[in-house]
């Protein structure tokens, strides 16, 4: 392996990169699984349709005003499938809401396929971030140290509320113990429902960001659900810290797998997906201990 | 104030409360008696509408009580449960904080200040976290949390439970100060001398049903009925 350090800060980058992206969607998830143990299999398709507003939109008003205003309307799509769907299967168990959230998952296909086609769609970076930055020695594209940025100011501004404020407390009371949480006057149910709407958005914004990156497809909903489940377990359910880490660990795997075994790369993470499972079977850090 | 009539409940598919009556009446302490497994801590979870209930009626201030927890909370009840509950991924001031800051209105009779007076060594662990105290402590927590919620009728369960003799005696001399400041209760408890020295009335649960139903000075005096009922 002849790699000097360059190579090896762009690699580092690159896995920071994917990992912020993977904690956009993965925080959402994970908080309403710990807060009203709900399985939402169809939070990936809400991404891929963050991607395809945000092509829309930026093909009417540039960039930017997909940046805005796609998450927003993704909330829109969450609180729509909340109150159509969702809040009757509350108390339907996990079965059921596995099977009908998988089913979502293909209406949501065949939905974008029906409004946007069957094409890729290609979205262009931002002309503020077009560029590549010089950094740590090496040349680095501007976009991608933007995703770093906002994935770290996102978590950041998470930690800030989940960990400081009223609400935040309220949250993760309502993970602990949803049951005893109510019999203190807080409406679990409404507290629910505002997560759900910015996880929505989250999920909205990651696809939002990851758009130029990537071509625009109806399939990359399906995609990214694997990788954002294993973050998850990996991490353990309902816990921020639970999201970052997980995230990192599997930006990094990735990452730095598909570098150093390329052979292995496709079954490395599963392996160690596998390994937490055996050793810790709650993942690293649970919101319940 | 609180009226039960022919409560049916249970878990699932199990039954346990068949037909249960009983009341609490306005400024007094009720206490519910009974063996292990009699139904008592059923009853309460039915009241606090986190059992549905199959049969039978609970009438809170002259009106048929909320199904949900939050409402019933909202209605004025708060509740200590057995387990106490303490979130244990928040500080003592945040399950303090998440209480208080939703009840009371504007001139709330109970302030976090007060109920730090209440139980003084919650205040030295106010950012402790929440299950790094002593079984003590949590249930000092839990009856402070209770009582931040400004509640018209506290529901405890169990107060006494695995505590040591010293903080028995603290929880039950805090316990008479606030039945003494007028706030109904409602305490169920294994601790008979406990129970009886605090309640005005005593109601004996036993396979679900009211069997028994006096003044705590009546049961205290009826050696039968403590026999034939609670085994003491
Ligand atoms: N979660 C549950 N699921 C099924 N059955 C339960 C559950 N909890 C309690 N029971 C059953 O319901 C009956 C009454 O239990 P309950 O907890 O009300 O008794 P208790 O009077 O509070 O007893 P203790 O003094 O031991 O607390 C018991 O037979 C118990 O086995
Ligand atoms: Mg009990």
């Amino acid at each position: 392996m002849a790699h000097d350090l360059g190579f090896w800060t762009l690699q580092a980058l690159n896995a920071l990169q994917l990992s912020m992206l993977l904690f956009l969607l993965s925080i959402g998830l994970t908080v309403i699984f710990g807060l009203m143990h709900f399985v939402n299999l169809a939070h990936g398709s809400l991404y891929a349709l963050g991607a395809y507003f945000a092509a829309s939109l930026a093909a009417i008003g540039g960039y930017w005003m997909g940046f805005f205003l796609a998450p927003v309307a993704v909330a829109g799509v969450g609180i729509l499938l909340y109150s159509g769907l969702i809040r009757r299967m509350r108390k339907s168990g996990p079965m059921a809401q596995v099977l009908v959230t998988f089913g979502l998952i293909f209406v949501m296909l065949d939905l974008t396929r029906i409004f946007w086609g069957d094409l890729a769609l290609a979205i262009d970076v931002p002309t503020l971030f077009a560029g590549r930055v010089e950094l740590l020695g090496i040349e680095y594209p501007a976009y991608r140290l933007f995703i770093i940025g906002l994935g770290l100011a996102i978590f950041a501004a998470l930690a800030f509320v989940l960990g400081r404020t009223q609400i935040g407390a309220m949250i993760r009371a309502g993970v602990d113990n949803d049951a005893m949480a109510s019999c203190l006057g807080i409406n679990v149910e409404r507290l629910f429902f505002i997560v759900f709407c910015v996880g929505c958005a989250l999920a909205g914004l990651a696809g939002v960001v990851a758009a130029p990156l990537l071509s625009v497809t109806p399939d990359m909903g399906l995609q990214i659900l694997i990788p954002t489940l294993i973050v998850i377990v990996i991490g353990g359910l309902g816990s921020l810290k639970g999201a970052i880490a997980g995230s990192l660990i599997y930006g990094f795997v990735q990452t730095f797998g598909a570098v150093l075994a390329p052979q292995l790369a496709s079954v490395l993470i599963y392996a160690l997906l596998a390994a937490v499972l055996v050793i810790k079977p709650v993942g690293l850090f649970p919101a319940k201990g | 104030m609180l009226e039960l009539s022919g409560i049916e409940s249970g878990y699932g598919e199990t039954q346990v409360l068949h037909g249960l009556s009983l009341e609490a009446q306005q400024g007094r302490v009720l206490a519910i008696l009974g063996r292990n497994g009699a139904g008592k801590s059923t009853t309460l979870k039915t009241i606090m509408g986190l059992l549905p209930l199959k049969s039978g009626k609970i009438v809170f201030e002259g009106k048929p009580i909320a199904r949900q927890p939050y409402d019933v909370a909202k209605s004025g009840i708060a509740y200590v449960p057995e387990t106490r509950d303490i979130f244990p991924s928040l500080t003592v001031r945040e399950n303090l904080e998440i209480a208080a800051k939703r009840f009371g209105g504007a001139a709330p009779e109970w302030t976090m200040e007060r109920v730090l007076d209440l139980f003084p060594r919650l205040g030295e662990r106010m950012d402790n976290g929440g299950t790094q105290l002593s079984g003590g402590e949590q249930q000092m927590l839990a009856i402070a949390r209770g009582l931040l919620m400004n509640p018209r009728l506290l529901i405890l369960d169990e107060p006494t439970e695995g505590l040591a003799p010293i903080i028995v005696k603290l929880i039950h001399d805090k316990l008479q100060d606030l039945k003494a400041a007028g706030l109904p209760m409602i305490i169920v408890e294994q601790n008979f001398g406990f129970a009886t020295s605090l309640a005005d009335d005593v109601v004996v649960v036993g396979k679900g049903q009211a069997v028994w139903t006096g003044s705590a000075e009546e049961i205290r005096a009826d050696e039968a009925a403590q026999h034939t009922w609670l085994g003491v």
